[in-house]
């Protein structure tokens, strides 16, 4: 027989309260933000402050009340923006944010449910999850941010890594093409499909505000630097340098098929809203279905 | 009829034990169900897409396995309680987010109608080989309610019951049948909806900004607080405090993972049900669960008349498992007849408890068929001489 012997109390409780929160509230969007989580863990120069941010002033834009916007992550530094929102917030497993927010989104229609994560979470792992949710239609808002490789493990490739370039798995260059995730979106059925970087703040802002209003299956890819991992790696400087980048080699292309939209980041960044369109929920379907149903009955 | 009338079909039906099962869960005021088709498990699936609608609940196939928990754990923090229905192949790609639905402490019931693996083994006839994986099966430490039912009228009951103790102890919960209950048909009472005892969401009784949302009270259970309710709580599966934020260091794993384990360990006085034939002056007894504890029910009555002092303990529960209880049992039972339709899992655990005090002795089939009462009895007379 094991005798478990208890080392319980020898610890103190662990709670984060002790953490600086004096400053908390002086920011005017500090209301969505958990109080004491700031500073993130993102490196400097990253992209995904800039993506949180633009989340946020969408929010304010729809007046969405913060305990109607529940975020769901999957795994990743992406997935760590759903531990800095003052909302409802899911960490989930790695790719499973979709499915995840697809339970959450059928059983409460109430709420305006955003998946925030990244590419090689939302298409490697989780890729079977998101073209399928697509093709159903599920209320689901997602908001992609690509940098091109896997950041939090420390910069290996990804679906999204170009052809040759470098990453810690890849030392002699790439041999896989990669997706083009807006295309993929597209082509699954998703009714809202964008792509911006994190130059095109406003554009970003105004495109996320739109896909919270939007009924149904909707995806917002947006490019972001990865100074720490993608860009070492590949010598393109900092993330300021990328950012510049960015507003060099952007071109945007409102309605072109998103399969065409180029993402050359040495040649041509096709940006812009791909996909508009109007398409009736599974919420919307299953809801007809039961009221067939009960009119028989 | 109202939706909820609708949702407890009172009266006798003549149903299988998948469809029992799924009725028990209506009547358990299950309103999601995610599934993926899967031999023998999918009767619950197809009752559960005729029923839902008609009581305003949600049915929806997913992509995988993998999905259909995740889902599950959606729609849970969602305020409903969620249901799902497997077989050996699925319940593999459910250990994911079952691990996820251990950390963040969310209730559901997962219901494994066990097919003969390893991996597509026999897809149409029965195992009962998953119990271990079932306890084990998902990374990292966390205890286990598994319930193993006997009868169509148990799938009903025990779905009812698997429920109440994924409400009351904040955890997925297991329904661990075999093809041959799932697959059987026969009479099962639904009670009068008054008549059915069910235990509702313990609720934050404090404002939003008093909420500690993962601090626990002396239960060891912390209330929950769902989406939507003005908590905004963050859920993660990465190690939390009780403010439910990352902390990723050694004394805060140690307090959470203590009590996600303590919880069940601590509270399973009240979770184990067991029921019991004949042990008062037993020598031999056999331990069974699932289907062939009907065949073991058998085997014992036939050796009673024997004049054999042999007697049965059916585990309803399977985990918790009744250590206390099989350790004190063999301080007089000289041997445990285990029959069980894998290589010996429960066996395992009955030869823990029964140490050097009193034998084990396994009676294993690999899958396909479940014990004659003839093999049971031939290995009890065999130890009772």
């Amino acid at each position: 027989m094991i005798r478990r012997m208890s080392a319980v109390e020898a610890f103190e409780p662990s709670c984060h309260l002790s953490r600086d929160t004096e400053r908390h509230g002086v920011h005017p969007d500090d209301e969505y933000l958990k109080r004491g989580r700031i500073p993130h863990i993102w490196c400097s120069g990253c992209g995904l402050g800039v993506v949180l941010n633009a989340f946020i002033q969408a929010l304010k834009v729809r007046e969405i009340p913060p305990d109607k916007a529940p975020v769901v992550s999957g795994i990743g530094c992406s997935g760590r923006a759903a531990g800095y929102l003052n909302l409802d917030t899911y960490h989930t497993t790695h790719g499973r944010g979709i499915p995840f927010a697809t339970g959450l989104a059928l059983t409460r229609p109430d709420l305006t449910v955003t998946v925030f994560s990244g590419d090689g979470d939302l298409f490697a792992i989780g890729g079977n999850h998101l073209i399928h949710a697509a093709r159903r239609n599920v209320d689901v808002k997602v908001i992609c941010v690509n940098n091109f490789n896997y950041g939090m493990t420390g910069g290996q490739s990804a679906p999204t890594t170009p052809l040759e370039s470098r990453t810690s798995t890849t030392p002699y260059g790439n041999v896989e093409y990669p997706f083009n995730l807006a295309g993929l979106a597209g082509a699954a059925g998703a009714v809202y499909v964008a792509r911006w970087t994190t130059f095109h703040v406003r554009f970003l802002v105004d495109s996320i505000s739109e896909a919270l209003a939007k009924p149904g299956f909707t995806f917002i890819e947006v490019l972001a630097p990865c100074p720490t991992g993608y860009n070492r790696r590949n010598k393109l400087g900092q993330g300021l340098d990328v950012m510049k980048l960015y507003r060099e080699k952007s071109v945007i292309q409102h309605g072109i098929p998103p399969q065409e939209a180029e993402l050359d980041l040495q040649r041509r960044i096709v940006v812009g809203k791909f996909v508009d369109i109007d398409k009736a929920t599974f919420r919307t379907e299953y809801e007809n279905l039961v009221q067939r149903k009960a009119r028989k009955s | 009829m109202s939706v909820n009338e609708r949702a407890v079909l009172t009266g006798e039906h003549f149903i299988n034990g998948d469809e029992a099962s799924a009725e028990g869960a209506l009547a358990a005021g299950c309103a999601f169900f995610a599934g993926y088709p899967i031999t023998p498990a999918t009767e619950v699936a197809e009752r559960m897409s005729n029923r839902l609608p008609e009581i305003g609940g949600v049915y929806i196939q997913m992509e995988d396995e993998i999905a259909s928990m995740a889902a599950l754990l959606g729609a849970s923090w969602g305020g409903v309680k969620a249901m799902t229905s497997t077989s050996g192949p699925g319940f593999s790609l459910m250990m994911e987010n079952i691990g996820l639905g251990m950390m963040t402490e969310t209730p559901c019931v997962v219901v494994n109608i066990q097919r003969a693996g390893p991996s597509t083994g026999l897809p149409t006839l029965v195992g009962q080989a998953d119990v271990m994986q079932c306890r084990w099966g998902s990374h990292g430490d966390y205890g286990v309610i598994a319930l193993a039912p006997g009868s169509a009228q148990e799938m009903f009951d025990l779905t009812i019951e698997a429920f109440n103790l994924s409400e009351t102890y904040r955890q997925p919960v297991f329904i661990m049948s075999d093809e041959i209950v799932g697959h059987m048909f026969e009479k099962v009472v639904i009670p009068p909806a008054d008549r059915i005892r069910l235990i509702p969401r313990r609720k934050p009784l404090v404002e939003p900004s008093d909420c500690i949302p993962f601090q626990a009270d002396d239960g060891l259970v912390p209330p929950m607080a769902c989406a939507g309710e003005g908590f905004r709580v963050h859920v993660t599966g990465l190690t939390h405090d009780e403010m439910g934020y990352p902390h990723i260091v050694h004394p805060t794993q140690e307090r959470l993972v203590r009590r996600l384990v303590d919880k069940i360990r601590l509270n399973a006085k009240d979770i184990i049900r067991l029921e019991s034939h004949s042990l008062e002056d037993a020598e031999t007894v056999v331990v069974a669960y699932g289907c062939v504890a009907r065949s073991a029910r058998e085997s014992v009555e036939r050796a009673r008349s024997k004049g054999l002092k042999v007697g049965m303990l059916r585990l309803i529960t399977l985990w918790p498992f009744p250590t206390a209880l099989i350790r004190k049992m063999s301080k007089t039972v000289r041997t445990f007849v285990v029959p069980e339709i894998n290589y010996g899992q429960m066996a395992y655990e009955v030869e823990r408890c029964a140490g050097e005090r009193a034998q084990t002795v396994l009676v294993g089939m690999m899958g396909g068929t479940m014990h004659t009462p003839d093999i049971i009895l031939e290995v009890i007379e065999e130890f009772s001489r």
